[in-house]
Parts: structure tokens; sequence; C-alpha cells
């Protein structure tokens, strides 16, 4: 039983750690994106119809997959490019901007449920080539726990690791990184130094908000196994939760996704603890980031804040 | 570094902030965008459905909106606990302590509620469970603003995302009550007795009573912003944080001492959605609580506003206004529940973009500013 519970909490994780992943590069440049619940619901949308859509031509299983990658990228960065229009060129409040987002995108996940049944559009059968172990083992079932564990896993599982990976070496390593980070921390600094600031603001908004949207997509292509649930909403937020858990850094939120996601399933699989103790346990994961949070305050070392320019508008002509 | 040789052409679009912006051009800039948020809404739900079109579309949102007698006063009660979680939320927004945790404190405050009836109902006489409620609702709501509001002061936690995470503890917190009460029930605790409501019984008056509290709270709030010395505190806190510093504000006990009242509020606000309004409890996600998200509404509700109780009012009265029309609309041509929320999604982008109109000028770049531009370089 541990095995399943292991494999499905990096099942669950990775819904996080798509959502997470997006956020810290958004965040890095100084955008506070509340609407990542929304655009994750956008992106499950904009992903099951590409499912369905490639799945109903008959294209052959890889591609499948990667079109609905493709339309949870374009829709999900669809509400990226909405919340940067509102945010970076028209310098409106963010919060505020990025909860809009959210009621809407939750709206539109509702709404398009609601029509599918209507116009008979199921995406389950096209969903079967996504959570399929594809990878390593064909159709096989894996036979040791290792394999289960590491390589059961459909395909977008190794996706969002990539992903986090790659935001991870992108941020660190390389000059494009730096000029972002410099710009979530002091835009007008970064500008004087003749980095294009706007320019910086919108790739990381619209790319960030794609790869969130991957989760949206990922979490009903894979999780559910291809039927339709409305909690995108709610693991949106345990996404925003997790870039303060791991402080900013996509390489610990490889690690702290796996134990939202294990936090996550935990109840189903615990027995003989009440039904009131089970609906504590999902206290902790908020929990433990807002006590993190308090603590990285009060030790207010420079590495672990979070970016200094977070949440305020740039406009190049203020002082 | 590289040198930059290239011609830097003058961009397309120039920006200006406007100052002195006249109060007719803001009104104006607004009443446009809600007309022009209407017609996209119904074109949209046009494009969605076969059986919408625009007649449609407009019959149905002001018939579900002020149909009937009965309609307009739950259209007026809504507005209410809209007014009265988005005047929660501004005391802070104008100190620039970014509280979206209003969801959370309203949240609290029906779960302190909540627990007094549970445990004293048949112990108590009816009146005392309410005032007992009512301040176990005070007392939560307070403690989960000030919480975040003492780690602000102290070590400058970021409270948006504090409050953020406090929001959902409470919901969970929540849950853990229902369950522990009812482990078998529905997930929704019921209150036959223990409640304003049970001793009201019509909900006409249930719904004056909210209407009435709102609007004692907002001339309240309305004096204590404009006319108080804790009002006037607060925005020189808000707008130059230096300057209250000089002047010898301690603003630590200024914030303590705004979140405080903020919690008051919406523990009044939580007290209200269980005991009057819906004499019920209910805590399992955002959207199925009693407080139904209703705060995260309240916090665009407030800013969109501008921190103005009146026009906070209006803002409110909109947002109901859409809600309730767009599901009847949603209902008469079956688009589901969740169409409601997309059509306000849509109104709150409009409102919201507001905002830039009023705030900056845009000039296009001309032939002639290009030549002039060109002589200036020379």
């Amino acid at each position: 039983m541990i095995v399943t519970m292991i494999t499905q909490a990096i099942r669950f994780g990775v819904v996080f750690l798509y959502g997470s992943t997006g956020e810290i590069l958004i965040e890095k440049s100084g955008h506070l994106n509340l609407g990542i619940p929304g655009i994750m619901c956008l992106g499950g949308v904009g992903g099951c119809l590409g499912a369905y859509w490639a799945h109903r031509t008959g294209l052959p299983p890889a591609v499948v997959v990667l079109i609905a990658v493709l339309a949870a990228m374009l829709v999900g960065g669809l509400g990226g490019l909405l919340y940067g229009v509102f945010t970076i060129t028209m310098r409106c409040n963010q919060n505020v901007t990025g909860l809009a987002l959210t009621t809407f995108g939750a709206g539109v996940l509702g709404f398009w449920g609601t029509q599918m049944g209507d116009k008979e559009i199921f995406f389950a059968p096209a969903s079967r080539y996504a959570f399929t172990p594809s990878l390593f083992f064909g159709n096989k079932t894996p036979d040791n726990w290792f394999a289960t564990i590491f390589l059961s896993h459909g395909v977008l599982v190794y996706l969002g690791i990539v992903f986090a990976i790659l935001v991870y070496l992108v941020l660190k390593y390389t000059r494009t990184g730096l000029s972002l980070r410099a710009v979530g921390e002091n835009p007008a600094a970064a500008d004087a130094a003749g980095i294009p600031v706007i320019r910086h603001k919108y790739v990381a908004c619209v790319l960030g908000a794609a790869i969130a949207g991957v989760g949206g997509a990922f979490y009903l292509l894979d999780c559910t196994r291809g039927s339709l649930e409305y909690v995108i909403d709610a693991m949106g937020w345990l996404a925003v939760a997790l870039v303060i858990f791991s402080l900013w850094r996509p390489n610990i939120s490889i690690f702290g996704s796996f134990i939202f996601g294990f936090l996550y399933i935990l109840p189903r699989y615990i027995e003989g603890v009440g039904l009131a103790e089970k609906e504590l346990l999902k206290v902790v994961p908020y929990a433990v980031t807002a006590i993190i949070l308090i603590v990285i305050s009060f030790f207010n070392k420079k590495e672990t804040q979070p970016p200094a320019a977070l949440g305020l508008p740039y406009f190049r002509e203020d002082r | 570094m590289k040198t930059n040789a290239r011609h830097v052409r003058e961009p397309l679009i120039h920006l200006t902030r406007r100052m002195n912006v006249p109060t007719w051009f803001a009104w104006a800039v607004r009443v446009g965008a809600f007309a022009i948020s209407m017609l996209v809404c119904c074109l949209v739900s046009c494009l969605l459905s076969d059986k919408v079109n625009p007649g449609f579309f407009f019959k149905y949102l002001f018939e579900g909106a002020f149909g009937s007698g009965m309609l307009i006063m739950s259209l007026l009660r809504d507005t209410a606990m809209y007014l009265l979680l988005a005047l929660a939320v501004t005391p802070c927004f104008e100190m620039r302590y970014w509280n979206i945790g209003g969801e959370g404190q309203a949240m609290m405050g029906a779960l302190g509620c909540a627990l007094v009836i549970v445990l004293t109902t048949g112990r108590l006489p009816v009146w005392g469970t309410i005032v007992l409620s009512l301040a176990a609702a005070l007392l939560l709501a307070v403690l989960w603003a000030v919480i975040p509001a003492l780690f602000k002061a102290k070590w400058n936690t970021n409270e948006t995302l504090l409050t953020l995470m406090f929001n959902y503890i409470a919901i969970c917190l929540g849950g853990f009550l229902i369950k522990k009460v009812a482990p078998m029930g529905t997930g929704i605790l019921n209150f036959e007795s223990g409640t304003l409501a049970s001793l009201i019984g019509s909900d006409a008056v249930k719904s004056i009573v909210i209407i009435a509290t709102a609007v004692v709270v907002t001339v309240v709030m309305f004096v204590y912003q404009k006319y108080s010395k804790h009002g006037y505190e607060i925005s020189v806190v808000g707008q130059a944080p230096n300057t209250a510093r000089y002047i010898g504000i301690n603003t630590r006990k200024v914030i303590v001492r705004t979140l405080l009242l903020c919690g008051l509020l919406g523990g009044i606000a939580g007290f209200l959605l269980v005991s009057v309004k819906d004499a019920s409890f209910l805590s399992d996600s955002t959207a199925e609580s009693t407080v139904a998200g209703r705060g995260f509404t309240a916090v665009l509700i407030s800013w969109l506003a501008h921190f103005n109780p009146l026009a906070m009012a209006l803002t409110s009265l909109l947002v109901v206004f859409i809600t309730r029309g767009a599901n009847q609309v949603g209902n008469m041509a079956r688009l589901g529940n969740s169409y409601a929320g997309m059509m306000v999604g849509i109104f709150f982008f409009f409102i919201i973009a507001t905002e830039f109109f009023i705030n900056f000028k845009i000039r296009f770049r001309s032939h002639a500013d290009a030549i002039r531009g060109g002589e200036e370089t020379k």
C-alpha cells in the first residue's frame, strides 16, 4: 500500500508542481498572479478540448498528448496574456486582476463542464494516452517497487518535472534568468541597466501561465483519468502556497510538490481515524506554508524573501 | 557592454499619468465600461448558445434581478452582505495593507457563531445563545485578522500571502467542526433554533435586519474614515509611511488597531450569514461554504470603488445584479450554474480596466511629434 501511496502522491503532486513552476516564473518578474487557479481551469478546458479533437481525428497517441499539452499551454497562455495586459501595460492592481481571472476561469470550467455533456464531447477515451505508462514500459505493468514509483507514470508527470528543472536552470544560470530576477527585485534599476523590463514581464507572465495551464489539463487527463472534477481552483491555491513553501525555487518545489501531494491524498488512505480528523489533515499544507512565511520573515535573509517588487506596478515615469 | 548604434524609434503609444482627474470624467469612463461589459456579456452569451438573443438576454437579466418584490428584497440583502464584507477590508487597504483574508475572517466569524449554537442550544435560552454566538463570531474573526497583522507589524511578514493561507485554514477548520458534529451528515449544519432567524421567521424581516446593519456600519465607517483621528492616521500610514514616522504615529499600533476593526466587521458579517440569512453552516471549499467566495469578491468591490462607501454600495449592487440576472438567463437557456460566474468575471475585467483609462492618458505617436522629436535630438 505504501508504494501505491507514494506513486499517487507523486502523481497528484505534479499538479501542484505545474502550477507552482508557472507561478514562480511569474512572481520572479514581480507579479503576484492570484489568477493561477483560474488559469489552471482554463488550461484544463483547453487541454481536454485539444485531446478530444486530436483523438477524434484519429491521430497517433503521442500526437494526441502533444496536442493536448500545446492546447493547454495556448489557452493558459492566453489567460496569462490577459493578466499581463491588465497588470503590465495597464498597471492595474495585481491582486484584483488575479482574483477576477480566477472567478472567470472557474466559471469557464464549470460552464464548459455542463455544456460538454449536452454536446457529447467526451475526452475520457483520449485521456488514456496521457495516463498509461507510455514512457519506459509500453503497456506492461511494472513488476517491482522502484519501477512502480518512478517509471509507471504517464508522460505528463515527467514533463512537469522537466519544466521545473528547466525553469530552475534558466533562473539560476542564464543571463535571461538573471535579468528576470533583476526585474522582479528592482525594475527601475533593471531598466536603467538596459534590460527590457516590459518584455521580460510579458514573457514571464505568458510562459508561466502556459506552464500552469498544463497543470489543469494534467489533472483532468491523468489524475482523474478523464472524468471532470471542479476542484482545480482549490488545487491552484495549493500551488500558490507551494511557491512560498519552496521559497521561490523550482528545484525545491519538486520535493515540495511531493509532500503536498502526499498530504493531499493521505486522508484517503489512513484508516481508523474519524472523518473529522481527516478533514483537519487538509489544514496541514496551508498551516505549514503560513509558518514558513512567518519564519522566513523572522530571519529576514535576503535569499529567502519574496521578490522585492512583488505586487508593485512599474511605470517608468513615476518617481 | 555592446553599444547600440541602431536608431531608436519613438514608441507608437506613449502613456502619461493624468493629474487631477475630473470626477465627471472618471464616472463617465465607469458608466461607459459597465455598458460595454453588458454588451460583451450579451454577445458572448449569444455566441455560446443558440437559445440566447439580445432581447432574451436583457429580458431575463432584468427579470432575474428585479422581477418581483421578493427578488428586489433579496437583491438588496445580497448587496448589503457584499457591502459589509467590502467595508471590512477597506480600512486596511487604505493603509496599503493587502488583507485579502476577508473571506477567512468572515468564515471564522461564521465558525464561531456555529460553534456556540452547537454547544449551547437547549442549555441556554435563545437570547443567550444569540448573544454568545455574536461574541464568539467577533472574537474568532478578530483573532483571524489580528494574527497576520501582528506578524506584519513586528517582522514585516508578507500579509497578502499570509492572509491568503488563513482563508484556507479557516475553511478547513469549518469542515472539521461540521464533521465533528455530524460525521454522517450531508456536510451542512442546519440550525432549527438558537439563531436570530428562528426568532424572526419572515424572510423580509431577515433581509431588513441585514440591510439595516449594513447601512449603520456604512455610516459609522464613513464618519470614522473621514472625520476621526484614527481615520486620518490610517491614510497617513498608507500614503506616506515615512511621514507617519516623522510625525510620531506608531505605525505598528495603527496596523494592529485597524485590523482589529476589520476583524470586528468580518465577525458581524459571519454572524449575519449564519444566524440571520442562512440559519446553517457550510464549509467544504471556497465556493461551497457559508461565505461562498464573497470575501474575495469584496476585495474587488472595495478596490474598484476606491474605498468610497457610496461607490462600494453601487459596485456591490451591480455585482449582485449581474450574478442574479445572469443566473436567470442561465436557467432559462440551460447554461448551468457556472455561467453567471463567467459573466461576473467579464464584468470585473471591464471595471478593472477603467482604472487605466482614468489614471493614464494615451497618446499615439503622430507625424508632427516624430519631426519635433527629430529636431530636438539635433
